[in-house]
């Protein structure tokens, strides 16, 4: 081959690498970014009067004297509010609306809009359901609700041939002529006013219980719960992997016939998609075994251990097969025994391997849905106590994005809440295998002497 | 009833009735380990061959040949680490103390605490210089803190190794220089307190003067130790050594006092490998 061809082909291939790189960097921004920007939104936002007043009442946060100035200060803007939807619909009750438009059901779906933005009317009863009781506590949501004052929706079949469209008409159009018609503009105008929106640090998202299914309150349950899970499956698998990856590595006879089916089966284990362990989970854990009466963390841990432990097993067993051989010789011509070599030499030098198929089996296990659906995970709960991880179901992040998403009633409602908790999942993995990392280098760095 | 003091390799305590038991080879030395029809194989290749040697109590024995020959396998037979090589079985008997080492109730890890070994390449543990020394006594039994520091320093000082780590101590083994982990090593093996020292070509892997410090630290541990050395440098071997050992393949040719060995080898073989004739 020429020099030059050389040149170019050796150029060439490094520079399909370097492009590799750069796409999977680029793939990352492109999927992480989103997700970083809007997951933040859950821990940094515009909040309104509405929000201070619910972390007062619930989590009784705040200075009590402040948030009733704000109250009343945002009241005196809400009033008139008020007094023109009660003057409308006395005069929609008594037929004194000019014109012969039917109001009736538009200003139904009106008022609600309103009692969406506002909360409920003062003096009224308190409603049943906590989402009722308050108005809208972040202003980005507010201003989409004002949106739905502001304007009326409505379907244009004109066209035969193609799907009816969706339409917004302004109300301010509608009610033209009317008493209402100031409310409109009164509104858009004094929304500041009636909301007074002001930026909130709120750190407790990762602390705080949820509350009326997420609509209110953090992910402090499900934060728990899957640490919980991850640490449970920790406890299980690593002792169960590292003791199969001493006695492969080491014990076993590399001849043997079971020893090749064993390893088989491990890295045929490896390969089981995950449903498939929750399923196994489900019908051995929960209903042969009974580790508990039914979901319980124990059972997903357990679970969970079950998917993680081909992983650890071949990254302990590679690790302790890249343990120099003089080590084990110098440890055995001194008279250890075999154990106490493995105990003592082998495995504290294998230990930065061992640690690295933690590390990958630790985000494994945080982030896996399937195999805690039907052993462990529930949508909504209190955190639980240690002891109760023995016997109760947990939510858990990676099951409760996945059910937000799918299943939640005001699932537009809490788009935020379920970012918030992707970025918290993200983030914990993160922090996780950061720490992981750097106990990782720290034992490396000792060994190396 | 038998009142050794020292600990039995053989966990059958009896011994066998009737047995002479030669003590003194024909250079009238006492006899610490000693060979009768002693062959090893590797699966169905036979690395050594019915080789009957006795080496002397308290001398520096050399064993010397070219690459290949049995000479580390005959070694290493002695402390039973070839067992750790799959395929390997050893024939014939390989005595010592009066018993065989590869008799069938004989505990490896109880030889290996009376039989220590320095290997080719430093090999020290990743720990420090201390735990590395006290990693054979903490086997053996629990020592005070005091106790095993004395253990510690006598071991290192018999290493000739004391005065340039006592420092250092605590730091990484590895820091060290390769003659002095090398050193280390021997000291690591000195802290079982062990009869005999076998030696797998101890200097093969360090410069000119980390090896003659070495070669002095055998001479001065000559006499305190039963010393079984494997080296390919013959030179070494003239000069540590009281008796000198050849293997050619596999089988001994000859085993004689050094300086007769080097001066006027009895065989033919001997004398062409000495003269650099092949090898």
């Amino acid at each position: 081959m020429k020099r030059e061809t050389r040149h170019i082909l050796d150029h060439s291939f490094s520079g399909l690498g370097f492009f590799s790189i750069f796409l999977l960097t680029a793939s990352l921004v492109v999927v992480l970014g989103p997700i970083f920007a809007r997951g933040i939104s859950a821990f940094v936002f515009k909040g309104t009067v509405e929000f201070r007043r619910l972390n007062y009442e619930v989590f009784n946060r705040g200075n009590k004297n402040n948030i009733r100035d704000e109250i009343q200060q945002a009241a005196k803007y809400r009033e008139p509010v008020y007094t023109m939807l009660k003057q409308f619909k006395r005069q929609l009750n008594d037929g004194e609306i000019p014109g012969n438009q039917d109001y009736s059901n538009d200003f139904k779906e009106l008022s609600k809009s309103v009692t969406e933005l506002l909360g409920p009317e003062p003096g009224k009863e308190t409603p049943v359901l906590m989402r009722d009781q308050y108005g809208q506590t972040r202003w980005d949501k507010a201003k989409e609700t004002l949106h739905q004052v502001l304007y009326m929706e409505k379907w244009d079949y004109s066209d035969r041939s193609a799907m009816g469209k969706k339409v917004f008409v302004p109300r301010v159009q509608e009610y033209k002529g009317t008493s209402l018609e100031s409310l409109f503009p009164y509104m858009e105008k004094n929304l500041e006013n009636m909301l007074r929106p002001g930026l909130t640090f709120y750190w407790q998202f990762l602390t705080d219980s949820s509350y009326d299914s997420h609509i209110f309150g953090g992910i402090f349950a499900e934060v728990t719960g899957t640490l919980y899970l991850v640490f449970g499956a920790m406890l299980f698998a690593i002792p169960i992997g590292v003791t199969a990856a001493v006695y492969l590595s080491e014990f076993a006879n590399e001849n043997s016939r079971i020893v090749s089916l064993l390893r088989v089966c491990i890295s045929t284990l490896a390969g089981v998609p995950s449903i498939v362990f929750g399923l196994f989970g489900l019908a051995f854990f929960i209903n042969t075994v009974k580790v508990s009466g039914s979901k319980s963390v124990l059972a997903g841990s357990l679970t969970l251990s079950l998917l993680i432990l081909p992983t650890i097993i071949r990254a302990s067993e590679e690790a302790i097969k890249a343990v120099p051989r003089t080590y084990k010789e110098a440890a055995l011509s001194l008279g250890a025994s075999r154990i106490r070599t493995v105990l003592t030499i082998i495995l504290p030098a294998a230990l930065p391997g061992i640690i690295t198929g933690i590390i990958i089996s630790m985000g494994r296990a945080a982030g896996e849905t399937a195999p805690i659906i039907f052993t462990a995970a529930v949508s909504v709960g209190k955190p639980l106590t240690l002891f109760q991880t023995l016997s109760q179901p947990t939510p858990a992040l990676p099951w409760n994005i996945y059910n937000l998403v799918t299943e939640h009633e005001a699932v537009d409602q809490i788009r935020h809440v379920q970012f918030g908790m992707v970025f918290t999942l993200v983030m914990l993995v993160l922090i996780l295998n950061l720490a992981a990392i750097i106990l990782r280098a720290r034992i490396s760095k000792k060994l190396r002497g | 009833m038998n009142h050794q003091t020292t600990p039995l390799i053989n966990l059958n305590i009896a011994p066998q009735a009737g047995e002479t038991k030669q003590t003194h080879n024909i250079f009238n030395e006492q006899v610490h380990v000693q060979s009768e029809g002693f062959s090893i194989y590797y699966r169905d290749k036979e690395a050594i061959r019915r080789v009957d040697l006795s080496i002397p109590s308290g001398k520096v024995t050399a064993i010397i040949g070219p690459s290949g020959c049995g000479k580390s396998t005959f070694l290493r037979a002695i402390n039973r680490m070839n067992d750790l090589i799959p395929g390997c079985r050893a024939k014939g008997k390989l005595v010592f103390d009066g018993e065989d080492i590869y008799g069938e109730y004989v505990d490896p890890v109880l030889l290996r605490k009376r039989v220590g070994m320095v290997f080719q390449k430093p090999n020290p543990f990743p720990k420090t210089v201390f735990d590395n020394i006290a990693f054979g006594p903490r086997i053996n039994e629990r020592k005070s803190k005091s106790d095993l520091y004395a253990l510690v320093e006598k071991s290192l000082k018999n290493a000739a190794l004391w005065d340039e780590v006592k420092d250092r101590l605590n730091d990484s083994a590895l820091s060290l220089s390769g003659g002095q982990q090398q050193r280390l090593c021997i000291a690591r093996a000195l802290a079982v307190e062990p009869e005999i020292l076998l030696m797998d070509e101890p200097t093969s892997a360090l410069d000119p003067r980390a090896t003659s410090r070495i070669e002095e630290l055998i001479a001065d541990l000559k006499g305190k130790y039963t010393i079984i050395i494997v080296t390919h440098n013959m030179q070494q071997a003239a000069r540590v050594s009281d008796y000198t050992a050849f293997f050619y393949e596999g089988q001994l040719i000859e085993f004689a006092p050094t300086a007769q060995l080097f001066t006027k080898p009895k065989m033919k073989k001997t004398e062409e490998y000495i003269t650099g004739r092949f090898g």
